[in-house]
């Protein structure tokens, strides 16, 4: 077979462990012409703002960008769900021309009448920043017209990478923050950052901390309320997970209002640990401790044996995995490792230089690590190094079906709770159901290893 | 019934996809061929995941990949870059390049730089590289579709000598449909060049092997070889006044055009036929005249249930106006029938149809989900028919949503949906009459064991 070639300029983004000397580059526009798996800034905002269930999202621009992310994503509401909705302003030729703003304040105001939201935030994609609409103006204008907030998101596909968009969407959340009232806010109060409740997952991981006697303000974004994001500066802690959506909020948050934050992560049995520990010693009262030890505890107790069942089967298969943030596969590896499983394909979209040392370090030798890859290489790297499961999202769902190799998405449009104690056990059945399954006997590929 | 048009400026779910996802598909159905879209990282990412739920196969579209720099200093060097890449890596036979909304507003002059290219690589074997404008503040992925069908065969497409064998452009159907058609020109001893055809690219089998592009597809010579046949049938009444492949052929080739609408239903497909029976100068082999008659005991059988129902039919216009026709002929009303696209055909087209059956429909162009759901929800409707799109108005509204078209994200084998000729009718007339036995029987008190 004719071995897929990887480009030149690609190289530099591949680490192979063992290798010397570690000179891993990233954080770079992806290469003209590669097929990258990652998306635009736009997509970074949209789904970092998405989960926000009571206010209005309108996509300023042609209508594409918002029937592609219409439902997107598994994110549950436990009460409106006006985020499920997909709004453009569907821009024509003659608006491209004259200008779209008088289309956008006319859509806007005729959606918040009609929908009632608590705020709206305004998408501006590609061909906003190449005419020249000034939505922000538009923006302040419908806001005092209405009395909501009405927010510009500027997230121009082309102005960098997902992470830019991260970003933008932050800003945006950022002028929520801080117009609500904190009076009824206690001592030991937190904000969860980065969890976007697909599944439920949010309300989970809530629940934990209502049981350790933590009070949750705001959850940005998952199942997110306009009215907590704006008192969300009452919180004593932010929480923050899946980092690189959130982090530059929490770092605004921290300069703004003194909140400090710490890092955590709620996929798989240790980081989940960790992190409710982290925020019982950042409290450091003694009931709240108690009651996290007595909480993690009989959720160990009540995991291990399931898990052991499982790793019993698993033990010795090996995992690619690939995906948006390098913060997620940290929390993989250490989850497969429980479940025996090694980790020999890595990669991310958007990791940058620490999160691929660490990753260097986490890894055995042998472990393939990439930065922003494509279909050919992931291809190649999960035939070369034969695994059995490939976690990732749903583009690369049929490279691992295709050669015969199981699958499990880890991406925003599942269905399965995977965060917390509970998706740890789903995470199991997930990887085992896949990788068990009696249906890779007919896959040509497994001749190859001897598999009938 | 009569119900007042709802009128927004925003668009609310979108019954309609953008310009470039329809060359994107067409793209993958020639053999060896690469999309490659020029713009920004999200158009191909998106329109990948928008595939691939569908197919759940692999599809691979490139992109030149904007920043900044390119927005306001032209992409030319992304684009020229990005055919060197992509012929180092896909090795195609064909690249097509599609402007986004973005390359198309800032106005890069792509065929200077495509002729660039060639001078810069003057001396390689390239691959043929076509450009298709899509720009997506103008129409719907129906129009990138056909732009993307007559950019290459205008491009490609020869005069040499006369061939035995029919060009059919199918429009946006299923592998199905398309394996369909394949069979159907073998039994009328017809060579045949289908464009696009991706009934092996995105429906295949498990790969021994990693195929960086996905056997099958219409060759570049079979593309080549359209000017040559002895007619082409391009399918779909939205076509009949446009300018397309079809057109093209005739003009430039003298190859008889044959403009017809989908073949679902009797009326149509008997059309669809005839057509075939005259370019071929072949009988209709019986084993479709056997089909033709199976159907028709089939609508007796099943007549009765199905008589007066009132439906929703949504999505493309051309597969909206073929179902409407099946449904009317059945003895079901089509009472509301909508599409996202506005070129005007179905309101040209349908009125004529349901005249025939003395009935008055309500028609809507360049409506969206939450426009079809709100005003539709007045009349009462028995079901709807079209893509998986609706399914939350079905869940709203209580009614059974019988999936057809494209896309289909929430269950398996789409692709596999056979649409076309007596053999695709057979199924769906099989699907709707069962999906309303169905609601009978799970609503009655009894529970009935025979039908």
């Amino acid at each position: 077979m004719k071995k897929i070639q990887i480009l030149e300029e690609r190289k530099e983004q591949i680490y192979l462990k063992g290798e010397q000397p570690f000179n891993m580059k990233c954080e770079r526009h992806s290469i003209a012409g590669s097929v990258s798996q990652r998306a635009c800034v736009f997509c970074g905002s949209r789904v970092v703002l998405y989960p926000i269930v009571d206010a209005l999202h309108l996509v300023h621009g042609p209508i594409g960008c918002a029937a592609y992310t219409w439902d997107i994503r598994g994110a549950l509401s436990s009460g409106p769900e006006l985020h499920r909705l997909s709004f453009s302003t569907d821009l024509q030729e003659k608006n491209v021309i004259f200008g779209g703003e008088k289309k956008l304040y006319k859509a806007l105001c005729e959606l918040i009448d009609r929908y009632k939201p608590k705020a709206a935030f305004v998408y501006a994609t590609c061909i906003i920043g190449i005419i020249g609409d000034d939505i922000d103006e538009v923006c302040r204008k419908v806001s005092k017209e209405k009395n909501i907030p009405v927010l510009s998101v500027h997230s121009e596909g082309f102005k960098g990478t997902k992470k830019d968009g991260y970003r933008a969407a932050c800003t945006a959340l950022a002028s929520l923050v801080g117009t609500g009232t904190v009076d009824n806010i206690g001592k030991y109060s937190i904000n969860i950052l980065g969890d976007f409740n697909i599944a439920g997952e949010t309300w989970m991981i809530k629940d934990y901390y209502r049981r350790m006697g933590v009070e949750v303000v705001a959850t940005i974004t998952g199942d997110g309320r306009i009215a907590d994001i704006q008192k969300a500066h009452g919180a004593r802690l932010n929480v923050v997970q899946c980092s690189g959506s959130m982090l530059p909020l929490a770092k605004m948050m921290e300069k703004e209002y003194g909140i400090p934050f710490i890092r955590v992560s709620y996929f798989g049995i240790e980081d989940m640990v960790e992190a409710l520990n982290k925020v019982a010693d950042f409290f450091g009262k003694k009931d709240i401790c108690q009651r996290t030890y007595e909480l993690t505890n009989s959720e160990i107790c009540r995991l291990m044996p399931v898990l052991n069942q499982y790793k019993e089967k698993l033990k010795g298969k090996k995992a690619a995995i690939y995906v948006g943030g390098a913060f997620k596969a940290f929390s993989l590896i250490k989850a497969l490792h429980y479940l025996g499983i090694k980790s020999v394909v890595v990669g991310s979209q958007t990791g940058n230089k620490e999160d691929y040392q660490r990753l260097k370090e986490m890894c055995g030798e042998g472990t393939i690590i990439v930065d922003d890859a494509n279909p050919l290489e992931l291809s190649r790297f999960i035939m070369e190094k034969d695994v059995d499961v490939f976690i990732g999202g749903v583009k690369e769902r049929p490279l691992a079906y295709k050669l015969g190799i199981g699958y499990c998405d880890h991406n925003h449009q599942r269905q399965i709770a995977l965060a917390g104690f509970d998706g740890m056990l789903n995470f199991a059945r997930e990887v085992y159901a896949s990788i068990m399954s009696p249906v890779w006997q007919f896959m040509p590929r497994r001749e190859n290893r001897g598999e009938k | 019934m009569k119900t007042t048009e709802n009128l927004y400026t925003a668009t609310r779910n979108s019954c309609k996809l953008c310009a470039p996802l329809g060359a994107s598909l067409v793209l993958r159905g020639i053999e060896e061929a690469m999309p490659f879209l020029h713009g920004s990282q999200g158009c191909s990412t998106y329109i990948r995941r928008y595939l691939i739920n569908h197919f759940k196969e692999p599809v691979d579209i490139a992109s030149s990949n904007f920043s900044e720099k390119e927005a306001i200093f032209g992409g030319k060097q992304n684009l020229i870059s990005g055919l060197e890449n992509i012929c180092k890596q896909y090795q195609p036979k064909l690249i097509g390049v599609a402007t986004t909304c973005l390359t198309e507003t800032i106005g890069d002059d792509v065929d200077m730089i495509l002729r660039e290219f060639f001078l810069k690589h003057v001396s390689e074997s390239l691959p043929e590289i076509v450009h298709i404008s899509t720009p997506s503040y103008i129409g719907t992925h129906m129009d990138g579709f056909h732009a993307a069908v007559l950019a290459i065969v205008s491009a490609i497409a020869r005069k040499e000598k006369k061939l035995k064998q029919i060009g059919i452009f199918p429009g946006l159907v299923s592998p199905a449909d398309i394996r369909y058609l394949k069979e159907l020109a073998a039994d009328f001893d017809l060579g045949r060049v289908i464009l696009p055809d991706y009934s092996e690219t995105l429906d295949g089998g498990p790969w021994k092997e990693y195929q960086k592009i996905p056997q099958g597809g219409t060759t570049v010579e079979q593309i080549a070889s359209l000017g040559d046949s002895l007619g082409i049938i391009e399918l779909g009444h939205s076509l009949k006044t446009r300018k397309t492949a079809g057109a093209f052929l005739e003009n430039d080739f003298s190859v008889p055009r044959f403009s017809l609408g989908l073949p679902i239903g009797i009326k149509l497909t008997d059309l669809f036929f005839n057509n075939l029976k005259k370019i071929s100068g072949k009988e209709i082999p019986r084993k479709y005249r056997s089909a033709r008659a199976r159907l028709i005991d089939a609508y007796t059988d099943g007549h009765k249930y199905i008589f007066g129902k009132k439906v929703l039919v949504y999505g493309e216009e051309d597969l909206v106006i073929a179902v409407a026709s099946f449904l009317f002929e059945i003895g079901a009303v089509p009472v509301f029938c909508a599409t996202g696209a506005k070129t005007g055909t179905l309101k040209k087209v349908l009125p004529e149809i349901a005249s025939a059956y003395g009935k008055e429909i309500i028609i809507r162009e360049g409506y969206d989900f939450e426009q079809i759901g709100e005003e539709s929800a007045k009349i009462g409707l028995d079901f709807m028919l079209g893509n998986s799109k609706g399914y939350y108005l079905a869940r709203k509204m209580g009614v059974p949503l019988i999936r057809i078209g494209f896309p289909i994200h929430d269950r398996l084998g789409g692709q596999r949906i056979l649409h076309l000729g007596y053999g695709g009718t057979q199924q769906l007339f099989d699907r709707i009459l069962n999906a309303v036995i169905e609601r009978k029987q799970e609503t009655s008190p009894v529970g009935y064991s025979y039908m």
